[in-house]
């Protein structure tokens, strides 16, 4: 008793996107360490870099994805990370390390990462799909939804073309809006929030989407199916951080570390139906988990998949581009 | 005619005693409301114009540094033809709107006090359910095995699914269905207050019911279309999520684009130029609208 009094007077305050963490194992490091846990929700980037911006202090970790880690270090509202305090970074798979958006892993640690491709509907789309030229196959007009993202799907047109999805060659950029403006005739929808509800609806049969979203319309329609194009795709990662203004640093590294330990990182990915980029953890999936091609990319497609870099002055001019694709 | 404009003569003299010098007491117990206004109107649009005018760092932040760039780029025939576009659909709305909500007010304002409070709730009902839940209900009833496709094919009229989502129609049917009650509320009221012995006055003078309505009625209610049109109007002019869920956001509106400027693109200094030149185009409307229907005193 006389022990566990300090310890449970400590708290830590999580600032995260909404069931991105099982509570099992928020509970489970309470018990470790004695320190008490505070759950709060945001439901996108934009709302957590608007409260940081705003001064708002108190959050000891937050979960960013890639590209705003990228504003919130430039923005200098993140403090950097000791290595010799997060041990369990070593287990990291050295593909998520390093990345664009945080050189050397100053400021962030990853947490969980997904892919972006397409959803294939095997009793409408009988023929086998590999590519992205599906999406532009007139066979399916009306029956295409795209992401309602610019970054997504100048993406699919650059890998389409063969070039970068984070090319600032403008030329590059006009020969994909041309590409998108061709295509558009046949999208019915571009949706970045309903992908589950249009494929298990069967309104689309080919849907551009986020693995999760495809991963819940396969386990509601058995007929839909998830391609990762052998052009590549997207990647996305959501990382942690510790914000300045955070007040129990000590307990945020501790916290950190305990979501890096492998038995801890496999339960989250498995609740959350995404992959670890945790090396370690691999060994706690069950091959069907492992072996799933809409959790964990095939290492082969793997080699050409790209992760979204904040595309600084161009990213007006990819902007324009996108609003020229919508208002024809 | 003449009563009418007794009528408005009374109106203008009960304006005018209200805008007597206030006295400091006045002024106090205004406060709350100067407060509230300053807060929570004033200063955000001061924050607006600021952004307007500043220049944007590559990351999204803003500099202090005066720019009218973001303006410049707004004049460009990409961008009119988005404003264009979503001025043409708001007056689409509106027209619409006035033509459905009149009858409708019109028969509700004549019906017996019992089924006239049944009437006035089923028109009040759908706002106690969410507008974006109304907006997936309209999906569900519009999409390729939605109620009226399946209904169509079951009986046989049709053999392939009627595309009637995901389009420019099916924009506009989800402006008017949500934002008829609004032009609905303002005309039953103001036909409601009719004082029924003009109308017999009317009569007796010899007119005929359509001159009794063109020469009594329209103009004595026009001031609940007027604000029935303000209450349309301007929020049709900046919606975005019913081109966005109900038109794939195949079309953009102004609304999409300021929208899109403020999550996707994170350009708030772009944004917000968008906004003021929005917002100077609506004042700018409303003042040719009040002069060219002589509204003055309406708003």
């Amino acid at each position: 008793m006389a022990l566990s009094a300090p310890a449970a007077a400590q708290t830590l305050n999580i600032y995260n996107w909404a069931d991105y963490l099982d509570d099992a194992v928020i509970r489970e490091f309470e018990r470790e360490y004695g320190i008490r846990v505070i759950y709060n929700v945001y439901s996108n980037n934009e709302e957590l870099h608007a409260r940081l911006r705003g001064g708002a202090s108190g959050y000891d970790v937050i979960f960013p994805s890639d590209y705003m880690a990228e504003v919130l270090i430039a923005e200098g509202l993140l403090q950097p990370i000791p290595r010799e305090a997060v041990p369990n970074l070593a287990y990291i798979d050295e593909r998520f390390l390093d990345l664009p958006f945080d050189p050397g892993n100053q400021y962030t640690v990853p947490y969980l990462w997904g892919s972006t491709g397409i959803g294939v509907n095997t009793r409408y789309v009988k023929e086998p799909v590999d590519s992205w030229d599906i999406l532009w196959d007139p066979k399916y007009r009306g029956r295409i939804a795209m992401l309602n993202d610019p970054r997504e799907v100048f993406g699919v047109a650059l890998k389409r073309l063969g070039y970068s999805a984070n090319t600032r060659d403008l030329e590059a950029l006009e020969k994909a809006k041309e590409l998108l403006v061709e295509q558009k005739p046949l999208v019915l929808t571009y949706d970045s929030d309903n992908t589950e509800i249009l494929l298990v609806s069967e309104e689309v049969w080919l849907a551009h989407g986020y693995s999760g979203d495809v991963l819940r319309a396969m386990e509601d329609n058995p007929d839909i199916t998830y391609v990762v194009p052998k052009e590549g795709g997207l990647l996305w990662m959501d990382v942690m951080a510790i914000p300045k203004t955070a007040r129990n640093v000590d307990g945020a590294l501790k916290f950190i570390n305990f979501i890096l330990r492998p038995d801890i990182h496999a339960r989250l990915a498995e609740a959350n139906q995404y992959p670890t980029p945790n090396r370690a953890a691999w060994e706690y999936h069950d091959e069907e988990f492992r072996q799933n091609p809409a959790i964990y990319v095939p290492d082969d497609v793997m080699e050409r998949m790209e992760w979204i870099e904040d595309l600084g002055d161009m990213a007006t001019v990819v902007d324009r581009l996108w609003t020229e694709v919508k208002a024809d | 005619m003449a009563t009418s404009q007794t009528l408005a003569r009374q109106g203008a003299l009960n304006v005018s005693d209200v805008q007597r010098p206030r006295s400091v007491g006045a002024h106090l117990l205004l406060l709350p409301a100067y407060l509230w206004l300053g807060i929570f109107f004033l200063l955000p649009l001061v924050i607006i114009v600021y952004y307007s005018l500043t220049v944007r760092t590559p990351l999204g932040g803003s500099e202090a540094v005066f720019t009218l760039e973001h303006y410049a780029r707004l004049w460009d025939p990409l961008y009119a033809r988005i404003f264009w576009r979503s001025l043409w659909l708001a007056v689409a709305t509106t027209v619409i709107t006035i033509l459905m909500a009149y009858p409708f007010a019109y028969a509700l304002a004549r019906t017996p006090q019992r089924w006239k409070n049944l009437l006035l709730l089923l028109s009040v009902i759908p706002f106690w359910t969410n507008f974006l839940v109304r907006t997936y209900a309209w999906m569900v009833i519009l999409r390729s095995n939605g109620l009226v496709n399946t209904a169509l094919m079951s009986l046989g009229l049709i053999e392939q699914p009627l595309p009637l989502l995901f389009t420019p129609g099916s924009v506009l049917l989800g402006l008017v269905y949500g934002f008829l009650p609004f032009m609905i509320l303002p005309i039953y009221a103001a036909i409601d207050r009719l004082e029924p012995s003009l109308l017999e006055a009317a009569a007796d003078l010899g007119a005929r019911p359509w001159q009794t309505f063109w020469r009594v009625t329209l103009p004595l209610t026009a001031p609940g279309i007027a604000a029935g049109v303000l209450l349309v109007f301007v929020p049709a002019l900046g919606m975005f999520i019913i081109p966005d869920l109900m038109g794939g956001a195949k079309v953009t509106l102004i609304g999409n684009l300021i929208q899109n400027q403020f999550l996707s693109a994170r350009n708030w200094q772009f944004g917000s130029a968008a906004s003021v030149v929005l917002m100077a185009l609506v004042v700018l409307g409303l003042r040719l609208y009040k002069r060219f229907f002589r509204l003055e005193g309406v708003f």
